[in-house]
């Protein structure tokens, strides 16, 4: 008789308690981009051990998911890649559209081009590709690309470009005058000489430099928003310009794999970071925007009030947003890309 | 007669029965990668990665030649041939400058008494324990525009503004050396403990001066040691990748960031086969160099 009772009120215990993940997770970011105490808190909430596993390029996560065996759960690629991704079978359909948090998305980032009504992806983070500069090494104006193709006298051997094919070439063609994607050879091959001249005043063509701009070791750069601002953080002297001929805007989307191993585990998360709370502190570790209604009020007043993340209007004009190119077009740049890396 | 061969075939059985452990690991974890990376390098390389398994020698091709995209005009890959070209410079260059600074080291520690030798390889073995990220990016500190280095040399008023040593060739060299000299201190070091220092008295005996006896008698003794130490040194420094991705600052590419490239961000994994490939053709012409050299060393030395 109290056995059965005992038995009874585990059940009843169980059953009131809504089920709760339990296990593992295993995400699959870009470096620096995770806010540790977002990962604490999920673990807190739902009893799950949380691995964050570090890539640098979206290539290198497309072609380490490719070739199977990484154990991962979650990814987060830039939209430009989600439809490979989605072509290449890599991700699971998970309906975050049809997740409680869901209604917090910022409606302009529903119908994206790359995931259309969000059946694969959810928001990470977005932000705009332009330039670094330290202002008491430059003192002329900082919304021209003109500072990294055709740099001034003492920006030049200070020069850092990120490596990410994409951003550098879109911005480039801009600045040709050309349109994203384009395949007008006159255009192209204009960029190209360009870039290979220009290229002889750059210091570096590498990731991870906020602490580089922040100690003098670099003076300008194609960079990121977010990555500038934590750069300012650091150093006064640093800021950001968007080039008015035109800029790449982008947006970093999480997404469950295929093979996720936990996809429990994956679909809590993706709901999780929908909630404004929760999107605010990937925004403050990150220092970009994200694309949850509602998340400004729990964000810090320096990125509420930061003109990394806010640009006047005539700026944000100039953004584009990346879409992914034909083959025959990134088949071209790759080859452009490659003569410059040599 | 029978049963005498028949034991012996039986024998024969039985050794290849024991080899089958070792033959089957050599087989599969030798030979097969080996044989995937060859059969890919003549494959059709897929829109976004991976192959399609259509064949075309393309890959090969591409390691030397390219057609102008613009043009059309079939030219050397200059970008290849560039960066295999500072590959090899680099790690001759590294052989060069740790053969300089690990064969004095080599000598101190084999003329010290022998219970303080060990004491002295340790000090040579520490760092080696040490992650090899780790001190590339402790090079990395001491050499950037605010580090360690130039900070001092202002400080001293040697110079005015901070030397650019980081993401040169230099900060590669200066890398690869400082990780890969105990691999030349060890054989020459190896080489040297054998060797019987009453030859050097001999030598000064009958009047050689100091650089003839080093000339003359320590370096043939030791030579083989010292190309161990070279190809030990060299062969790593080919194929490196995080010094020249850490200190290069990613636009001084060698052949392991090229092959790197070729797998990622150029998505084309038979170019990146056909590399990998070409490193090992290299590299075996390095190690027949090697074998040749230490033959004719055996061959004159006992007739």
């Amino acid at each position: 008789m109290k056995l059965k009772a005992t038995i009874a009120a585990t059940a009843l215990a169980l059953g009131a308690v809504p089920a709760l993940a339990e296990g593992e997770l295993n995400i699959y970011n870009w470096g620096n981009y995770t806010a540790p105490e977002l990962i604490k808190k999920f673990e807190t909430e739902y009893d799950v051990k949380v691995t964050v596993t570090d890539y640098d390029s979206n290539d290198t996560a497309l072609a380490k998911i490719k070739a199977g065996g990484h154990g991962f759960d979650i990814v987060v690629p830039s939209g430009t890649y989600i439809p490979i991704f989605v072509g290449e079978g890599l991700l699971m359909e998970s309906r975050p559209d049809q997740m409680e948090n869901f209604k917090n998305m910022d409606p302009v980032w529903i119908d994206v081009e790359f995931d259309p009504g969000r059946h694969y992806t959810v928001p990470w983070q977005w932000g705009t590709v332009g330039i670094t500069v330290n202002t008491s090494v430059y003192k002329g104006d900082i919304n021209t690309a003109a500072l990294l193709f055709e740099p001034p006298e003492e920006l030049k051997g200070k020069i850092n470009v990120v490596p990410e094919m994409m951003d550098v070439m879109s911005t480039a063609i801009y600045y040709k005058g050309g349109e994203q994607c384009t395949m007008d050879k006159a255009v192209l091959k204009e960029v190209r000489d360009m870039l290979v001249e220009a290229k002889k005043d750059w210091l570096s063509m590498d990731y991870g430099n906020i602490e580089k701009y922040a100690k003098g070791d670099l003076d300008a750069g194609l960079n990121w928003n977010g990555a500038s601002m934590r750069a300012r953080l650091e150093n006064g002297d640093i800021a950001f310009g968007l080039p008015v001929t035109g800029y790449p805007v982008w947006m970093d989307n999480a997404a469950i794999l295929a093979d996720a191993k936990n996809p429990d585990n994956a679909k809590a998360f993706l709901n999780f970071i929908m909630a404004p709370e929760n999107a605010a502190m990937l925004s403050n570790f990150a220092k970009y925007a994200n694309g949850i209604k509602g998340s400004a009020e729990f964000m810090t007043d320096d990125l509420k009030n930061a003109p990394e993340v806010n640009p006047s209007d005539e700026l944000k004009a100039a953004g584009k947003i990346s879409k992914s190119c034909p083959p025959e077009a990134q088949k071209i740049y790759t080859a452009i890309w490659t003569e410059l890396q040599k | 007669m029978s049963e005498a061969v028949s034991f012996q075939k039986r024998a024969a059985r039985r050794r290849w029965f024991l080899l089958t452990p070792a033959l089957v690991v050599l087989l599969l974890a030798a030979s097969g990668p080996l044989l995937i990376v060859v059969i890919y390098s003549f494959l059709t390389p897929g829109d976004y990665g991976g192959v399609v398994w259509e064949f075309s020698p393309n890959a090969w091709f591409s390691v030397v030649l390219e057609r102008d995209f613009f043009t059309e005009q079939l030219g050397f890959a200059d970008a290849h041939l560039s960066i295999l070209w500072r590959s090899v410079k680099l790690s001759l260059m590294t052989a060069a400058l740790t053969f300089a600074l690990g064969f004095p080291t080599a000598y101190f520690i084999a003329t010290r008494p022998a219970h303080k030798r060990d004491f002295w390889m340790l000090l040579i073995m520490i760092p080696f324990w040490t992650n090899l990220l780790i001190r590339t990016f402790a090079i990395m500190e001491l050499i950037r525009a605010e580090g360690t280095v130039n900070s001092f040399l202002l400080w001293t008023g040697v110079i005015n503004e901070p030397i650019q040593m980081l993401f040169t060739e230099f900060a590669i060299l200066l890398g690869m050396s400082y990780v890969y000299l105990p691999l030349m201190v060890l054989p020459i070091y190896a080489s040297m403990e054998r060797f019987d220092f009453s030859l050097v008295e001999a030598g000064y005996d009958l009047y050689g001066s100091r650089w003839r006896v080093l000339r003359r008698v320590i370096f043939p003794l030791v030579k083989p040691g010292v190309i161990a130490g070279s190809i030990l040194v060299f062969v790593p420094s080919l194929g490196a990748y995080v010094a020249p991705r850490v200190l290069g600052g990613g636009k001084q590419l060698m052949l392991g960031n090229l092959i790197e490239l070729q797998f990622g961000a150029g998505r084309n994994w038979p170019v990146g086969a056909a590399l990998s490939l070409t490193l090992l053709l290299i590299v075996t012409v390095a190690l027949m160099f090697y074998v040749r050299a230490a033959g004719n060393e055996e061959g004159p030395g006992h007739g």
